[in-house]
């Protein structure tokens, strides 16, 4: 369906690639933990190592979490668009086959929060 | 000599004619669709707008005696309130912070509704719908401005309401409110009345003010609940011009019932949404509980709303299909809602806290089925912290909902646990969704959502600093330019109401009213 | 039949209007609720102007309503002599 309209009805998005200073938007969740109300919206230079957003912004963001410390990461589930992903941390978010907008999410399997709560 | 007799007034109806339908003329030099350019296009058909009548048979004359009657009594309250240092009487001090979410999130609204009015009536045809509207406009500017002056007495004294207007167009979580009346005035005349005269004002209208009113009232704040019973009065009108305007357009012409149902369907969901505030409102931010959110819900949605449904299937009109999803949620919403804010309680206009052993007992009983389960754990958590001096302030910005504008932090319909992640494909960009309402939504005019004004991106593209912000240079504080450009006050606006100014000048304030000192 | 609810301010202007619905609709039932009374009936609920006026020993317009009204449920319709609310289903 289309917007009903008096005229023609074009206008451009507001949250094209272009808008964002060379970096591509990515969305991250981390499952069973609630406590983040919410998952995070980041902002990262396409060429960005994968590896190096796990260590630097993602600890930054999900690091205040007692289940962060113990993550084995060699275990994790990645989840992309709800699909199983399989990240390489060696490359880059552009090589992963990620693109603008796209949201993953993790899942720590024997980590479920706060007493086992999801939170 | 000459017998004085009265002349013989008017009855209700003939009156109601005279000043309505009689004051109206046929064009005859210009043509109709040149005077009235947006009655067609939304596809609505109206065969005989004289079949329109507001219910209450309320002319012009009539409206100005009540509404100046209603003005006095409100302002004498105020006077009164304000001369004797009313705002020392609340409750306690974490009440004002509702004062805050409601000048700084409701109150901008009650503005833009004036507008959308004024437009909509200019739009009528019809003399009646044109008078209705035009009363309505302007109890919406009254609305606006009672309220602006029964808050700033609150504004002398207590931080976060300096701005509210300029706020209401930047802070992120006032794009949820101000997006949705946006979304409403930008669509067709029609749309507008189904949204905002009918979803807004007769299905919801009682979950915003009823319990923020009667929470005044149990809270102690004269001040906002008289702004707030004199703002209801006009509701009640109003309500009685929504449900008229559906019978009145669905009358006229069966074609007309699929647009309204999907306006219906559409509206309901976008107005809940936004009572998310509301929600977590009633539940944690009144010291002195009215009744949860649960039970306003069940009350006056699915018992009147059931009501109202009921009367209207004569026409073809169902329940929204949202109403599955929101009974679903009505034991999370106010939680989740008020974690958020918990969560960003740097970034907003109010104070947030953890509610006190009494007040946990008081959710767990209220919210059987829910509370101890998946919300006391987080709590007690984020307590402990806090004493450790390790209060929880999120500082990553959160994934947004494309059409509500709400962080994503809503659970799938059936599972707390899970997040509810819905996801678009369009035009070569992604876009994603809180629900499946508001991706339905967003599927139905994508050309109109993709423009949305999204504050977090809108901080990532850089258009959220003051001017002359260089976010380029080394150690850039994101936070801190962000908090300026909203004119907030790091450290006296935000941040938790344990450590807050208000809470100190509270305690100190009531002190000397009760000592000699 | 379901229920329409009036919802008056709790005051002295309010107080023989409530009085005189309770009169004039045996099935009312009167939900007290801070500031605000709220007055529930089955299906249909008459608000007279005659009662008010024998209540109060003065002329009552209706339309004076307007100042005291918080909330409401049901259809409505308005004369010279009556505020009726109503459902048809």
């Amino acid at each position: 369906m289309a917007v009903a309209a008096i005229s023609k009805y074009d206008f451009a998005p507001a949250d094209t690639q272009d808008k964002f200073h060379g970096a591509q938007l990515l969305y991250i969740g981390w499952e069973d933990h609630l406590l983040f109300c919410a998952p995070f919206c980041f902002p990262f230079p396409p060429t960005m190592r994968f590896g190096d957003v796990v260590a630097g912004p993602m600890k930054a963001a999900f690091g205040y979490h007692p289940d962060f410390a113990q993550i084995d990461w060699t275990k994790v589930e990645w989840l992309k668009s709800g699909k199983p992903f399989a990240p390489d941390f060696d490359k880059s978010l552009a090589d992963n086959g990620l693109r603008h907008k796209d949201v993953i999410r993790f899942r720590t399997p024997g980590l479920t929060g706060i007493k086992g709560s999801c939170n | 000599m000459d017998m004085q007799v009265a002349k013989k007034k008017l009855g209700l109806k003939e009156r109601y004619s005279v000043m309505t339908r009689g004051l109206d003329w046929t064009p005859s030099y210009q043509k109709m669709e040149d005077i009235y350019p947006y009655i067609a296009y939304e596809g609505i058909k109206i065969h005989d707008w004289d079949k329109w009548e507001d219910p209450f048979r309320l002319t012009m004359d009539a409206y100005w005696k009540y509404q100046a009657e209603k003005e006095r009594k409100l302002y004498a309250i105020i006077d009164a309130f304000n001369q004797n240092n009313g705002h020392l009487n609340v409750t306690d001090a974490r009440y004002i912070n509702t004062v805050k979410l409601f000048i700084s999130g409701i109150s901008p609204l009650e503005y833009v509704a004036h507008r959308g009015f004024a437009h909509a009536g200019r739009a009528f045809p019809g003399p009646g719908p044109r008078v209705a509207c035009l009363m309505q406009s302007l109890d919406e500017i009254r609305h606006a401005q009672t309220q602006v002056h029964a808050i700033s007495n609150y504004n002398k004294y207590y931080n976060g309401m300096h701005d509210f207007h300029h706020m209401h167009d930047r802070v992120w979580f006032l794009s949820v409110p101000k997006s949705f009346f946006d979304d409403a005035i930008t669509a067709g005349p029609f749309e507008f009345m189904v949204s905002i005269g009918f979803s807004f004002e007769y299905v919801l209208t009682n979950l915003l003010f009823v319990p923020f009113v009667s929470g005044a009232a149990y809270n102690g704040d004269m001040g906002t609940m008289t702004f707030g019973f004199s703002a209801q009065s006009d509701e009640a009108r109003h309500m009685t011009l929504g449900l008229e305007v559906i019978k009145f357009i669905l009358e006229q012409d069966p074609a007309n019932v699929p647009i309204v149902q999907r306006w219906i369907d559409k509206w309901t969901w976008r107005g809940y949404r936004v009572l998310t505030l509301v929600a977590m409102m009633m539940d944690y931010m009144l010291p002195k509980r009215t009744m949860s959110w649960k039970e306003a819900w069940e009350v006056y949605f699915e018992e009147n709303g059931g009501a109202l449904f009921k009367d209207l299937a004569r026409y073809g009109i169902k329940m929204p299909k949202c109403a599955e999803q929101i009974a679903l949620e009505k034991d999370h919403l106010s939680h989740q809602a008020w974690s958020t804010f918990y969560n960003y309680a740097a970034a907003a206009n109010f104070h947030t806290w953890m509610p006190d052993e009494d007040e946990m007992a008081w959710l767990s009983a209220k919210y059987p089925n829910s509370f101890d389960k998946h919300y006391r754990p987080r709590y007690e958590f984020w307590r402990e912290q806090a004493a450790k001096g390790n209060r929880f302030y999120n500082k990553t910005l959160p994934m947004l909902c494309q059409t509500c504008q709400i962080p994503m932090l809503f659970t799938e319909p059936g599972d707390p646990t899970k997040i509810c992640y819905r996801e678009v494909d369009y035009k070569g960009d992604k876009y994603h969704f809180c629900s499946d309402h508001c991706k339905e939504i967003f599927e139905h005019e994508p050309e109109k959502y993709v423009q949305a004004w999204l504050p977090v991106h809108q901080i990532y593209q850089g258009n959220c600093f003051p001017e002359g912000t260089d976010p380029t240079v080394e150690g850039f504080d994101a936070l801190g330019a962000v908090l300026k450009y909203y004119n907030l006050e790091h450290g006296r606006d935000n941040l938790d109401f344990d450590i807050s100014e208000d809470k100190k000048n509270f305690a100190e304030w009531r002190g000397q009213a009760t000592k000699n000192i | 039949m379901s229920t329409v609810f009036l919802a008056l301010q709790t005051n002295e202007d309010t107080r023989p209007i409530i009085e005189a619905i309770l009169q004039d609709n045996p099935s009312a039932v009167v939900d007290e609720q801070p500031a605000m009374v709220k007055i529930n009936a089955d299906g249909r609920l008459v608000v007279r102007r005659e009662t008010i006026e024998e209540i109060t020993g003065r002329a009552y317009d209706l339309q004076e309503l307007q100042v005291n009204m918080i909330t409401m449920s049901g259809n409505l319709d308005q004369t010279d002599d009556e505020i009726t609310l109503f459902w048809k289903s």
